[in-house]
């Protein structure tokens, strides 16, 4: 065997091959590629996203004004006090996931269950709060009117406070008649949006209501919407307005833009998926874990692949956070 | 038995190479984890649906060159598109988009570095098999399942995508747009997302493989530059394709759930639509990034085997290894920043316009420094004209060719006059698409004795496929240079209604004759293909006196490749004809290369590539 006797020439050098260069696993190795790739995923919406705003900087909602509430506390303006937990929470799963991980590496088998039982719980609450927090945003606040050009105008009393639709129109679901097939109308249907009051009966509530002003989408130079005084109000509700929009989905948003919602709902909602599918890996290696695999396979090193995409979806979390949030 | 190895590195394997596992047709054939099986149905999905997508163009062509008349063979494939023998516009514009698609993504993205990165990665480096045969057997069948998905979507009942395949919305996003948006378009989308999770498994496999399982000795500086051109290809795959899935995902989202990302003040059919804010050319920057960097995903495989098969029939070690390996790296990381040259019309700022004409013409710096190393690599050698080395020497041609045209359509300013024109499609063809064939073809018939134990492909055959498709392939794109400039455009299925272009029609069937010719030589080549498959020729283990690790392998595929222990790697791979001290004779007498497995020697210097 003269191979092995003969030097290759290349024996202490770092990329000499026979080695593991990087002191990785492929394993681990493709763990971090793929995060690369996902990492571009995501910069591919986030800069989709930071590219629509800067095209309606001047109208886009402000973030403060939109996630305003924290469960079981109603009609309390607590402005980003709930993301700021879910935040938390889910940064708090990372910390127990490098516990987990650093257990593993000591092959402390009860730790590392303790740890990753930690983690999914702080997975599964986020995931929770996210459900949440898109309902409330779904379900929607004040309500709001949308013009025939698409833009949103928001309604205030004279003291500037916002004041709800639902608050100064009368409810009346007279005109409203519940068809159905046995009527012989099983061609029609609903249309696809329904808001509770119709636009005529906004209108009516506003026009009676001296107290009320509405307030646009446009922004001033200070960054505030800007607020039309009592005769520009009643021109612009009653010629412009055109339809009643409450909440929040893809097609029309009550607080302001709809690509706010468009961007909101799909990027929150591929990073909610992408939580869900670490809950679920999680999970798989916290049974494996349990079994007792990785003790057989004297390595926790499973343990620390899922950690490294846990920290990731965390991560991206941050970015959210950032973009959607607080600037 | 390979899981195992993996996890404990590949000297661990020695011990057990001598035991194998009992195969059924299934694990051997279909759900196969060796990376030399996958590498061949890579080959061969690849090859159908190159014909597939070749044959889409006879098509148009046909319709090019004689607009007004009658063709049963249109009837015969298009069916309800093609009543009578006329073609349907619409289905024109469905064949270009089908044939652009096929081509850029299954033919020479998993065709060609699905193919050769499965079959030279693990063989070049010295490794038993990929880091993750499953894996890489996941991203076989997915890229199989959205070739399925793409062909599939011809026989909807509107038809397939007919957007083009850079699918730019608002025409891809409506289905009230053309009949082609409609389910063809939810199906293309479909199968590129599939085909995204493939290429992204299928990179991250190649990647960690080169850098964990090279054999001892085997540096980075010793690879093959066909190792290095695979490995910067599978990084490029990771960083751009992800981009090409969000805007994917994105006009998902616009077309079946109402979003407005890249669509706005959109009046269509008499209804005006929803959809406000949204901007197409957020989808152009999108697409461009993958876009852009997918035309050198394409081409990097070519150059590395180009690179591979010229030195080796040369008999001269490769001109300036070390610029070549910069050059590729050079090009990787340009490739990824001169995406908006494609959106110099689109109304991007003109500015950026002028930086993005910078650094794309950057790019023709390391394009031509590995041009002019493959000539220098040529000059004075030894030149055995196989089939292989005259597809590499043809590819410098049309490289170069193709590559100056490129000058001219990445300044922001000279753009303008040719934007979508034929000038274009002669350009995209010549550099990327013949280009990069030649690659794959001279891949497929350097590697073929490695792909079929020991089979060789007919060299006669070769020389006539070689010779009649490297002329019929300029005889198609060279006068379409021309008729671009006079400014016929691309995308029209017919000129007849301007008189202006009259005069271009006689070189349209000039260029489809061509066409007709090229493609039917092909036929030769698959017949030399799937007959050597089984009565080819068996040539001896190192046919073409190669240095490089696969040809020391086992003739006879055997799952971990060397019956033996892996070989060890002393040398770079492109010792050929070096002489001894003394310069009286070659290193080993009598014989003009040294495999990268054969020790230094006494009587040879040891050299600083």
């Amino acid at each position: 065997m003269e191979a092995t006797v003969v030097k290759t020439g290349t024996e202490d050098k770092t990329w000499g091959g026979g080695n593991q260069p990087l002191k990785a696993s492929y394993g681990k190795m493709m763990m971090w590629f793929f995060i690369v790739s996902d990492a571009l995923t995501f910069s591919g919406f986030l800069a989709s996203y930071g590219f629509s705003r800067f095209k309606f900087v001047d109208a886009w909602p402000i973030a403060d004004e939109v996630f305003t509430h924290f469960p079981f506390l109603h009609g309390v303006e607590a402005p980003m006090y709930y993301v700021a937990f879910m935040t938390f929470i889910l940064i708090f799963s990372s910390v127990t996931m490098v516990l987990a991980v650093d257990a593993g590496h000591k092959m402390k088998q009860n730790k590392v269950i303790l740890y990753l039982f930690l983690t999914i719980i702080g997975g599964l609450i986020f995931l929770g709060s996210q459900a949440w927090e898109w309902a409330t945003f779904i379900k929607g606040d004040y309500g709001a009117i949308e013009t025939k050009g698409g833009q949103i105008i928001q309604f205030l009393d004279k003291e500037g406070e916002r004041v709800a639709i639902r608050d100064f129109v009368a409810i009346n679901d007279a005109d409203r008649i519940p068809q159905t097939r046995e009527n012989g109308l099983w061609f029609v249907q609903d249309s696809e949006y329904l808001p509770s009051v119709t636009f005529n009966q906004v209108k009516e509530g506003f026009l009676a209501n001296d107290n009320l002003l509405v307030r646009l989408q446009h922004k001033d130079e200070h960054g505030q919407h800007i607020i039309l005084s009592r005769e520009e109000s009643i021109a612009k509700v009653v010629n412009d307005g055109q339809l009643v929009v409450e909440g929040a989905n893809l097609r029309h948003n009550e607080y302001g833009h709809p690509l706010f919602a468009n961007f909101f709902f799909f990027i929150t909602g591929f990073h909610g998926f992408h939580v869900a599918t670490g809950v679920l890996i999680n999970i798989i290696i916290f049974f494996n874990v349990i079994l007792g695999t990785y003790e057989r396979r004297n390595s926790y090193e499973m343990v620390e692949k899922v950690g490294l995409y846990w920290h990731f979806v965390d991560l991206v979390w941050v970015f959210v956070f950032t973009f959607f949030y607080l600037v | 038995m390979s899981a195992h190895a993996q996890v404990h590195g590949v000297e661990d394997h020695h011990d057990d190479h001598g035991h194998h596992h009992k195969e059924t047709f299934i694990t051997k054939y279909i759900f196969s984890q060796d990376h030399k099986m996958i590498s061949k149905q890579y080959l061969i999905t690849g090859l159908f649906m190159g014909v597939i997508g070749i044959l889409m163009s006879l098509l148009f062509r046909l319709q090019l060159a004689w607009p007004d008349h009658k063709f049963t063979i249109f009837e015969i494939f298009l069916g309800k598109w093609g009543t009578d023998g006329v073609m349907d516009p619409s289905v024109y514009l469905a064949l270009v988009t089908i044939h652009g698609t096929i081509m850029v993504f299954f033919v020479l993205t998993a065709g060609l570095s699905g193919t050769f990165s499965n079959l030279l990665i693990p063989l070049q480096i010295g490794a038993r098999d990929m880091a993750s045969g499953f894996l890489n057997m996941v991203s076989y069948w997915l890229f199989f399942l959205s070739s399925v998905v793409m062909l599939f979507s011809l026989f909807v009942e509107a038809g397939p995508a007919s957007a083009g395949w850079t699918i730019y919305p608002p025409l891809s996003a409506l289905p009230q747009s053309i009949p082609g948006s409609g389910a063809g378009m939810t199906l293309w989308l479909t199968s590129i997302a599939i085909f995204i999770a493939s290429s992204l498994l299928g990179s991250l496999n190649y990647i960690v493989t080169v850098i964990n399982m090279r054999t001892k000795g085997m540096s980075m500086t010793r690879l093959p530059l066909t190792i290095w051109a695979f490995f910067v290809t599978a990084i490029i795959g990771v960083v751009s394709f992800p981009v090409l899935f969000s805007a994917a995902l994105m006009l998902i989202m616009d077309r079946s759930f109402g979003t407005s990302f890249f669509l706005s003040d959109i009046y269509i059919a008499g209804e005006v639509l929803h959809h406000q804010g949204g901007s197409p050319v957020l989808f152009e920057h999108l697409f461009w990034f993958l876009g852009h960097p997918e035309v050198y995903i394409v081409i990097l495989p070519a150059m590395g085997i180009v690179s591979e098969v010229m030195a080796t029939n040369s008999r001269k070690p490769i001109f300036g290894y070390r610029a070549m390996v910069a050059s590729i790296l050079a090009i990787a990381f340009l490739s990824t920043i001169v995406w908006g040259h494609h959106m110099f019309i689109s109304g991007m700022n003109p500015f950026l316009g002028s930086v993005f004409t910078f650094t794309t013409l950057l790019i023709a710096i390391p394009s031509a420094v590995k041009a002019f190393n493959w000539i220098t690599t040529l000059w004075k050698g030894n030149l055995q004209m196989n089939t292989a080395m005259l597809f590499s020497i043809a590819f410098v041609s049309t490289f170069i060719t193709g590559g100056l045209t490129g000058i001219i359509l990445g300044d922001s300013a000279l753009d303008i006059n040719v934007h979508d024109t034929y000038f274009v499609v002669a350009h995209f063809h010549l550099v990327m698409g013949i280009s990069a064939l030649y690659g794959l073809l001279a891949g497929v018939y350097h590697w073929f004795p490695k792909m079929f134990e020991g089979r060789m492909m007919s060299k006669k055959l070769g020389y006539i496929h070689f010779w009649v498709t490297s002329i019929g392939a300029y005889g198609i794109f060279f006068p379409m240079h021309f008729v671009g400039m006079a400014g016929l455009p691309r995308r029209y299925y017919s000129n007849t209604a301007f008189p202006y272009f009259d005069d271009l029609a006689d070189i349209n069937v000039v260029m489809t004759i061509f066409a007709i010719i090229t493609i039917s030589v092909q036929v030769v080549f698959l017949y030399n293909f799937f007959h050597s498959i089984f009565y080819g020729k068996k040539g001896p283990k190192n046919p073409w006196n190669a240095t490089t690790l696969e040809w020391t392998a086992e003739v006879k595929h055997i799952h971990g490749n060397w019956d033996g222990p892996i070989p060890h790697v002393y040398r770079w791979a492109y010792d050929y004809s070096k002489l001894n001290k003394d310069e009286t004779d070659y290193v080993i007498a009598g014989q003009d290369f040294i495999p990268q497995n054969v020790p230094l020697q006494d009587n040879e210097d040891e050299l600083d590539h």
